[in-house]
């Protein structure tokens, strides 16, 4: 016999890792990754590849021989980083542009706060956010959609739907002409139209959450009421004005709301941490994202929605708790 | 050339107002505080330990002024030549207090007292002392998990890797007391650091009977009483199958340290034996 | 949809290995070794000395506070010695260590097998009965079982619940008991409901006993008052407050017993010791005791003498296995790691769990992802991540806030853990601070 282990109980352990809730993440957007590799072709496929490899890469640069420390990125946070930021992405992104995202995600969204588990903001966001600020040209210019296509950066470009409406309705369009303008909803729904590389299927993104409540990664609280809300407040404003605010399916279907809502408002380490809190942090982003979407200059907003509700989670964590036992039920009178 | 002549002005006037509106403010709130309480938080290390029983030096800078009489009051920080000081500011008559220094009671390193079992919690001692006696034998031994190293802010103490018990780098303790509150074992105590820092003290806290203590430890004190017996002074308890020495009564005759059949009794900056005479010679010179 | 409690709660792997294993008697061991302090509160007080005859049942340590038990002899010999030796606490404590010699009982104790359903005692009696009789709560906890059937003055009870969960994995004890001893532990809960002047009990069997379940409904068909509540697999159903939410749905308030909903818990273990306490007058020297693992030859139910050595039952179940690199006293989730097989068997020794490397190790512990599991498995409500984070810091005021002490140590917390962070650890270490500071305050 060797010699006995004593330690605290439990005894035992789920057998759940950090690994394996980063991998499963990927697994559910693989759909999306087909889809967006369908349409954009080889674009897709450099952008994604030189993302994710710029990620990993820099995080273990940096934990290596900045922090000291034991590199981690094998437990797939990297990865997933650098996936989410390449959906982010215009798939005719110039590389180096990636390589400037890739590094500022990891340097300044992760790393700088202390690694996994201690940022604030939501890295990719981070990331994203710094190159549609720094290179708004290359950021915003499209490629339309062809099905099966190969050429990386010859493409056709376009705005996305969302940016044909905005800018529209700017010049004083009349909605009725602009809707002639975008791809229909199922159009939207299968993922052809312009848009960032993983966020046009929306169907791919459902399949995606479906796996990933499956897998009880994550719970259907924030990208419910984020979409929820998106819908209810985008739904009140086309019914009060259908000729200037266009119809509440159209909001939730463009503009990366099911990718943000799914796959970046669920982000452990940047989302509140008891259920009524994600709820309030799901309406939170909602509404900035219509009144940015709506009433900004900005064609889309659910980037910086997340990021400024990113910043209240700690107070939503302070003041919304969980509920305690014995709040819920009052004692009967014997 | 006007606008900047307004700007001058209207800002002006806004400052000087402001400043006239603080003056009164700070006349109709103001709290009186002894002037001498700035004046001996001054000389205070600003260490902020909690070693003299106070919280922060404020406070003790504070009870220093109330107190009539300093004596019972110690910065273990500054030691004597602060509370000097802080006595010349106040006029008050200090009483030096002998500085003392931490001392890690047990000597269970890995060879003399074997592993029994392996412990796999969070690395705390507190934790791991709630939960059970240790990975040895004695159940009163240091376990090694540095609870007190943690506890440390003046860098003196570190764990030493070979024996698993912490070390006390003498020249940085400032006997504030923190791994003696943090050690859930009871083991570290603050002695006397005695004259050129020469100590005599049972390094063991075993409180089992002779045999069991023996079999967990071979450097445990076994209560057999004999440095009782031998101490000229009266200075050694024996309670509980342990040896206590009472500092103040210790001579450091170093009679119990040969006496001690398990080595249990440590003394400690002694000059070796052989060259006694030598070296004390020459260190008085 | 069967009932279970509203907050939180976890399905680890059930492991029943020895649910289908009958139980059997454990040999009287050659020596037994008895510590004083089996129950929470004040350790009982010898009242032999070295040399003394002792029989099977005879009284010899006698409570010393209110919050204390009695303790009987488990076999018939010699008084050994009265010594001190590691015990489940992982302490030594004192201990009395008797020599057996023949089996000799106490002639007041009834042997015989039969059921005698009557019940001429009085509540009182009752009461003092199993007061005398040592018995404490055989789940686990062991709090002293007279306590708790005597209400405060101002607390009514109206409802006994009993507790036939058995919520921790592999352990297989109660199911085994209510199988076999089914008559005994109805006539058991008559008797409580008896002493507490209570006409209604519910006895809560989770489902993943269906044979008990069953078995305990015909049984209870018999006797008046008692129902049969299957409840949903899920852990720590075994709680007292998770198993009154679920059998009942009220919840106990922070801070508060469960008396203040008017209701009483007691083990299915408990229910047959007070029956052979009230109805056969023998005091509590005997449990069963389930020894399993992934590993054992033969994982077993053993009726066993208090004071057993967990070796011998260890051999009992085919020896110790290889890779054995832990030992637990009790189940895996709630259980105390023991340092040597020496540990004598205790009232509150539920099972031996033998569990290999592999599944026994904790893995390397991560940075907090702040996924949020722990706070949606914690069957109280509370946000474990943060109170570890304040018991590190040693933050004990906010920590008091955050209702540290409505923790039950259940381990769901540390059992969902992504990152295999010793929450327990430092929330147990975070309770005993608290809980130091509020004493010190009410002083």
């Amino acid at each position: 016999m060797n010699k006995l282990t004593v330690s605290p109980s439990p005894h035992v352990h789920s057998g759940d890792s950090v690994k394996k809730n980063m991998y499963g993440v990927l697994i559910a957007l693989l759909p999306a990754l087909f889809t967006s590799l369908y349409y954009f072709g080889i674009g897709a496929l450099i952008v994604t590849i030189t993302s994710i490899v710029s990620c990993v890469l820099f995080e273990y640069l940096i934990q290596k021989y900045l922090l000291k420390k034991d590199p981690s990125v094998t437990d797939g946070s990297a990865i997933l980083t650098g996936l989410l930021l390449a959906f982010n992405l215009p798939s005719n992104a110039p590389i180096a542009i990636i390589i400037i995202g890739a590094l500022v995600a990891m340097g300044i969204g992760k790393m700088a706060f202390g690694g996994l588990g201690n940022n604030p903001f939501n890295p990719a966001l981070v990331g994203r956010v710094f190159l549609l600020i720094s290179f708004p040209v290359q950021m915003t210019s499209w490629p339309t959609p062809i099905a099966s296509r190969l050429a990386y950066t010859d493409a056709v470009t376009g705005a996305t739907p969302l940016g044909v409406i905005k800018e529209g309705l700017a010049k004083g369009d009349i909605m009725s002409d602009l809707l002639t303008k975008i791809p229909s909803f199922s159009d939207m729904f299968y993922g052809n139209m312009g848009g960032s590389a993983g966020e046009i299927a929306a169907i791919a993104l459902l399949i995606g959450f479906i796996y990933l409540l499956m897998k009880r990664i994550i719970t259907w609280h924030i990208p419910v009421s984020v979409i929820g809300t998106i819908f209810i407040f985008t739904g009140i404003l086309h019914l009060a004005n259908p000729n200037i605010y266009i119809s509440p399916v159209f909001h939730i279907l463009t503009g990366g709301v099911m990718l943000g809502a799914i796959f970046m408002a669920t982000d452990y380490v940047t989302s509140p941490m008891s259920r009524k809190g994600m709820i309030v942090f799901g309406v939170g982003i909602g509404v900035i994202t219509v009144a940015i979407r709506v009433f900004g200059a900005y064609p889309e907003g659910l980037s910086f929605a997340i990021l400024i509700m990113n910043g209240f989670v700690p107070l939503i964590d302070k003041y919304i708790k969980p509920k305690r036992f014995g709040e819920l039920i009052k004692p009967a009178k014997a | 050339m006007n606008v900047v002549l307004i700007t001058i002005i209207t800002l002006s006037a806004l400052g000087a107002t402001a400043a006239v509106i603080l003056y009164f403010v700070a006349q109709k709130f103001k709290v009186y505080e002894d002037p001498r309480i700035d004046q001996v938080e001054e000389i205070l290390p600003a260490a902020n330990c909690g070693g003299c029983g106070f919280p922060g030096c404020r406070a003790f800078a504070e009870a220093l002024v109330k107190a009539d009489d300093l004596s019972g009051y110690n910065c273990p920080v500054g030691g004597a030549d602060v509370m000097s000081k802080a006595g010349k500011i106040l006029g008050k008559e200090v009483t030096p207090a002998a500085p003392m220094v931490a001392v890690v009671r047990c000597n269970g390193t890995c060879e003399n007292r074997p592993k029994q079992n392996n412990y796999d919690g969070a690395k705390s001692c507190s934790i791991a002392s709630a939960l059970y006696g240790g990975e040895t034998g004695c159940t009163f031994g240091c376990l090694g998990l540095g609870d007190c190293v943690e506890a440390c802010q003046f860098n003196a103490m570190y764990m030493d890797e070979k024996t698993g018990l912490p070390v006390i780098i003498e020249d940085n303790c400032v006997a504030c007391g923190a791994c003696v509150t943090a050690c859930p074992k009871n083991i570290i105590e603050l002695r006397n650091k005695g004259p050129k820092s020469r100590r005599i003290f049972v390094s063991c806290v075993n409180k089992d009977k002779g045999a069991p203590a023996k079999k967990a430890c071979s450097v445990a004190c076994i209560g057999c009483g004999k440095c009782v017996k031998v101490c000229p002074f009266e200075a050694i308890t024996l309670e509980n199958n342990l040896a206590y020495i009472d500092f103040n009564k210790c001579k450091l005759c170093r009679k119990c340290v040969t006496e001690c059949p398990t080595n249990a009794i440590h003394e400690l900056n002694f000059p070796p034996k052989k060259e006694k005479t030598a070296i004390e010679t020459a260190e008085e010179n | 949809m069967l009932k279970t409690f509203s907050l939180g709660g976890i399905h680890p792997d059930e492991n029943k290995l020895s649910a289908d294993a009958p139980i059997e008697v454990l040999p009287v061991p050659e020596t037994v070794a008895i510590p004083i302090s089996q129950h929470i509160g004040a350790p009982a007080e010898p009242i032999v000395k070295k040399g003394d005859r002792v029989k099977v049942g005879q009284l010899i340590a006698k409570p010393s506070g209110f919050v204390s038990s009695y303790i009987h002899s488990s076999v018939s010999g010699t008084v050994d010695k009265i010594d001190e030796l590691i015990d489940v606490s992982g302490y030594k404590r004192k201990a009395i260590i008797i020599k057996t010699e023949d089996d000799e009982w106490e002639e007041t104790i009834d042997r015989s097998p039969d059921l005698i359903t009557e019940i001429p005692a009085t509540p009182e009696e009752i009461i003092k009965m199993i007061q005398e009789a040592g018995i404490v709560g055989l789940g686990g906890a062991t709090f002293p079982a007279h306590i708790k059937l005597s209400p405060p003055p101002g607390k009514n009870c109206d409802i006994l619940i009993i507790n036939g969960v058995e919520c921790e994995p592999y352990l297989t004890s109660d199911h085994r008991v209510m199988l076999e001893k089914g008559n005994e532990i109805m006539v058991g809960v008559q008797i409580l409901m008896k002493a507490l002047k209570v006409n209604n009990a519910i006895i809560g069997i989770e489902n993943n006993k269906p044979d008990a379940i069953k078995h305990m409904i015909t049984l209870a068909s018999k006797y008046s008052g008692i129902v049969i509540e299957p409840l949903k697999v899920q852990y720590p159903q075994g709680g007292e407050k998770q198993l009154i939410d679920a059998c009942i749905k009220r919840q106990v308030p922070s801070g508060k017993l469960p008396i203040e909903v008017g209701a009483v818990v007691q083990n299915v273990g408990t229910a047959l010791a007070v029956y052979e306490a009230v109805q056969k007058k023998k005091p509590l020297i005997e449990r069963v005791v389930t020894v399993t693992g992934k590993s054992v030859k033969k994982p077993c139910n053993l009726m066993v003498r208090l004071g057993t050595p967990v070796s011998a039952l260890i051999e009992a179940a085919g020896g110790i296995p290889e890779d054995t690199e832990k030992i637990i006293g009790g189940g895996p989730m709630m259980g105390k790691a023991l340092s040597t097989p020496d540990i004598p068997i205790t009232k509150g020794s539920s099972g031996i769990l033998l569990m290999p490397k592999k599944i026994a190790t904790r893995k390397p512990v991560q940075n907090c992802i702040r996924c949020s599991k722990c706070v949606s498995v914690c069957p109280m409500g509370l946000s474990p991540y943060l109170l570890m984070t304040l018991a590190e810091k040693a933050i004990w005021d906010r920590a008091e806030d955050e209702a540290i002490m409505d923790c039950i140590e259940c381990g769901s917390c540390s059992y969902t853990c992504p990152s295999s962070r010793p929450l327990l650890d430092y929330i147990r270490l975070g309770k005993s601070k608290v809980g130091q500071i509020m004493r010190s305050r009410t002083k």
